[in-house]
């Protein structure tokens, strides 16, 4: 699904990453963890493409094509998907608005007929109640006055939505108490399948405990430290991430 | 590159060919000779077989005009306008005799209407939708009389209404807007050509939408039109205009009268979709749109709603303001004001309050992009009669890019302790971070414009008529084309 080789990446002519190497097969699921500033975030928007990040050695194939020759909204419609940290606010936008232009727009890239109305609304439908999404969620605006648990569920209303081939969930956990941690996760959980990967970002292992990944890695320093089983996550849990930053500035 | 970057590139390489209704119609012309004179005047008059008052009435106008100066406080800059180098007459061969149906109509003039979207064929049209198609300098076409007349609703070209009711033209022409006001009305007093009039008679509910358009195709050509809508009492109409031309180097001048009349309880809802062509991305060529639109809300509990969608010409200079006479009277001013390269845009609203227990809202929603400037400026002003009056003032800019500007100025007078007055203002700029977390969804740039964009106005655009909401939509799109990278 996802390979990355030797990837280095600067912003504003700062080395952020520094040569990352990953594999994410199909149907797997990935968690990356690390300090702060280790530059998980970086590798997030890399792979969604976004502006300002430039990759100055290494490659990423995704679905076994060069993922730099598509821009953003390509990567996208053929399956990218990237649950956002902080998701951003679009006053005057309706949810329902948004998601049915999105839906539209990724169908339209493809070839696919768009979905009318009801089409789009029996879809809808079919996720609000499992991630507790009420109506006057889908009426506000994108995101605005919704509390961090909101904001989070309808992150993963939208990934139900687009159907993705690849979810990218940057600290999907951050903002939440525990309540709203298991109806993200079960949200989350409720879409894993064979056809769908996965790359959760995390800083804390309690996100793992619903959502268990296939593979950890630790992200350092711009690289990839160490992988391993789930078992690494509760390994850190217990020493910290004090033996990656030994001997390095602080991040 | 970031957004902003890119933007400003986008926008310093696009094309003014985005404006879909910049074609020009081969149609033979009647003309008067260029410049501006007394004898210009007479001809106008001539051409239209006026009666002598009327001639009167022009000839004092341009006698004053010709003591005024043209007004330099608006936020706008552009060359100065030489008044001789343009033609104030430009009429369609074929009309010289006057068509007595659309069988007699110039086909090249009904597909000019087709191609924009207005089928003048009445069993073509919109249901419920009456248009009045103006070309150049004259009314070409007017739909669904009869059933109109059936109601008692006069829905016209002024022209005509100056042979067919003088008295009501007499009484109210001028009234609202006298011929003195300011320097452009008093222009387009002295050589106005056609333009709409709408008479709805007492206790009538006007069975449809009216709508005029208005077409400039002469090159080098102004347009002076002049509507005059009078609702008795007790009557409610919903009116809507919208305005095209050709994509020209030249500037061209649009300077167009509005005058409303309301009685007690009356109502008028007047939308405006203006999409006069803006000029190119070096701002070359467009019009310069300077209207004067007032309207007198004479009667107790009259009610006047102004919606415009300003998303054309190069400059824009245009006030629709309410006179809050009658006694409970309602002035409502709803305004989206899209500038993209190099538009200038100075517009607002006037709500004078002189009755007990008047109110007014204005919801005004600018939107920048390119290198334009758009202005809001609006008067709020109680008098001291005003005991009890209310206005409610919401102005909300939205920028795109770094090199455009959004400016506010109201002006607040009240001589009325009893009157209360809320204005709140904001501004913001399109993020990257928005256009960004669009674009991961599906989104292209644009698509993600138009929609946040939209989201933006929707508040104004569903005062909108149904029929032009959705149409409205797509141009506030089609205006940002090319305004972020």
């Amino acid at each position: 699904m996802l390979e990355i080789k030797g990837l280095h990446v600067s912003v504003d002519g700062t080395e952020i990453l520094k040569g990352i190497d990953l594999n994410i097969g199909t149907g797997e699921v990935h968690a990356i963890m690390g300090p702060n500033g280790s530059g998980k975030s970086t590798l997030s928007y890399v792979i969604s493409g976004r502006d300002g990040y430039d990759i100055t050695a290494g490659s990423i194939l995704y679905q076994g094509q060069d993922l730099m020759e598509l821009a953003i909204e390509e990567r996208a419609a053929k399956g990218i998907f990237l649950g956002f940290q902080y998701p951003v606010e679009l006053p005057g936008v309706s949810s329902t608005t948004f998601l049915k232009t999105a839906v539209n727009a990724g169908r339209r890239q493809r070839g696919e007929d768009e979905l009318d109305a009801v089409q789009f609304m029996k879809r809808l439908r079919g996720h609000t109640a499992t991630l507790n999404i009420n109506d006057d969620m889908l009426r506000r605006g994108v995101n605005v006055g919704f509390s961090g648990g909101e904001k989070k569920r309808n992150e993963i209303l939208q990934m139900a939505l687009l159907e993705p081939y690849l979810a990218v969930l940057d600290e999907t956990d951050s903002g939440l108490d525990i309540d709203a941690l298991k109806v993200v996760a079960e949200g989350v959980n409720a879409l894993r399948g064979p056809t769908r990967s996965m790359l959760i970002i995390t800083h804390y292992q309690r996100l793992l405990d619903y959502i268990v990944p296939d593979y950890v890695h630790v992200l350092a320093h711009g690289r990839i430290a160490r992988s391993g089983g789930k078992e690494l996550a509760l390994e850190l849990e217990e020493k910290g991430y004090g033996e990656f930053l030994d001997g390095a500035e602080a991040a | 590159m970031s957004y902003t970057a890119e933007t400003a590139e986008q926008v310093s390489s696009i094309a003014g060919d985005k404006y879909k209704y910049g074609f020009v119609s081969d149609i033979a012309a009647d003309m008067a000779p260029k410049g501006l004179n007394e004898d210009i005047v007479r001809f106008i008059s001539a051409k239209k077989n006026e009666p002598d008052w009327m001639l009167q009435w022009r000839l004092r106008a341009y006698e004053r005009w010709l003591t005024m100066e043209e007004p330099s406080w608006a936020k706008v800059a552009y060359p100065k306008i030489d008044f001789q180098d343009a033609y104030y007459y430009s009429a369609p061969k074929s009309m010289e005799d006057g068509p007595k149906s659309l069988d007699e109509v110039d086909p090249e003039l009904l597909r000019t209407y087709e191609k924009l979207g207005i089928p003048l064929h009445e069993q073509a049209m919109l249901a419920g939708v009456a248009v009045d198609a103006v070309f150049d300098s004259v009314s070409v076409a007017t739909t669904f009389r009869k059933e109109l007349a059936k109601a008692g609703v006069i829905f016209c070209p002024i022209s005509e209404a100056v042979q067919e009711h003088p008295e009501l033209v007499q009484k109210y022409m001028g009234s609202v807007v006298p011929y003195s006001d300011n320097y452009y009305a008093t222009l387009n007093s002295a050589v106005f050509t056609d333009g709409s009039f709408v008479y709805i008679p007492k206790g009538v509910r006007c069975p449809m939408e009216l709508s005029t358009y208005f077409r400039i195709n002469q090159a080098n050509t102004g347009q002076f039109e002049r509507t005059l809508i009078i609702a008795d009492e007790g009557s409610y109409v919903s009116y809507l205009e919208g305005c095209t031309a050709p994509m020209r180097d030249e500037n061209q001048l649009h300077a167009a009268v509005v005058e409303l009349v309301l009685m007690d309880d009356a109502e008028i809802k007047y939308s405006t979709v203006q999409n006069w062509y803006p000029g190119d991305a070096d701002g070359k060529g467009g019009i310069y749109n300077f209207v004067t639109k007032r309207a007198a809300c004479r009667g107790r509990n009259s009610k006047v709603s102004w919606t415009q969608v300003e998303t054309g010409s190069a400059v824009t200079w245009k006030y629709p303001s309410c006179i809050l006479q009658g006694d409970n009277s309602v002035g409502e001013f709803y305004s989206v004001a899209i500038t993209n390269n190099m538009q200038q845009a100075d517009t607002g609203t006037k709500m004078i309050h002189i009755g007990k227990n008047t109110s007014s809202t204005i919801i005004a929603k600018g939107i920048s992009a390119g290198r334009s400037q758009s202005t809001y400026r609006g008067l709020v002003r109680m008098q001291p009669g005003a005991a009890g009056g209310r206005n409610y003032t919401q102005c909300d800019s939205l920028l795109i890019g770094d090199k455009c500007g959004a400016h506010t100025v109201p002006y607040i007078e009240n001589r009325n302790r009893t009157a209360q007055i809320e204005h709140e203002a904001t501004t913001a700029k399109i993020s990257e971070d928005q256009l960004f977390y669009c674009r991961q969804r599906g989104l292209t740039d644009e698509e993600a414009l138009s929609m946040i964009v939209n989201g933006f106005c929707k508040q104004v655009l569903q005062t909108l008529p149904m029929e032009f909401a959705v149409e409205a939509q797509k141009l506030v799109g089609i205006s940002l084309e090319g305004s972020v990278g």
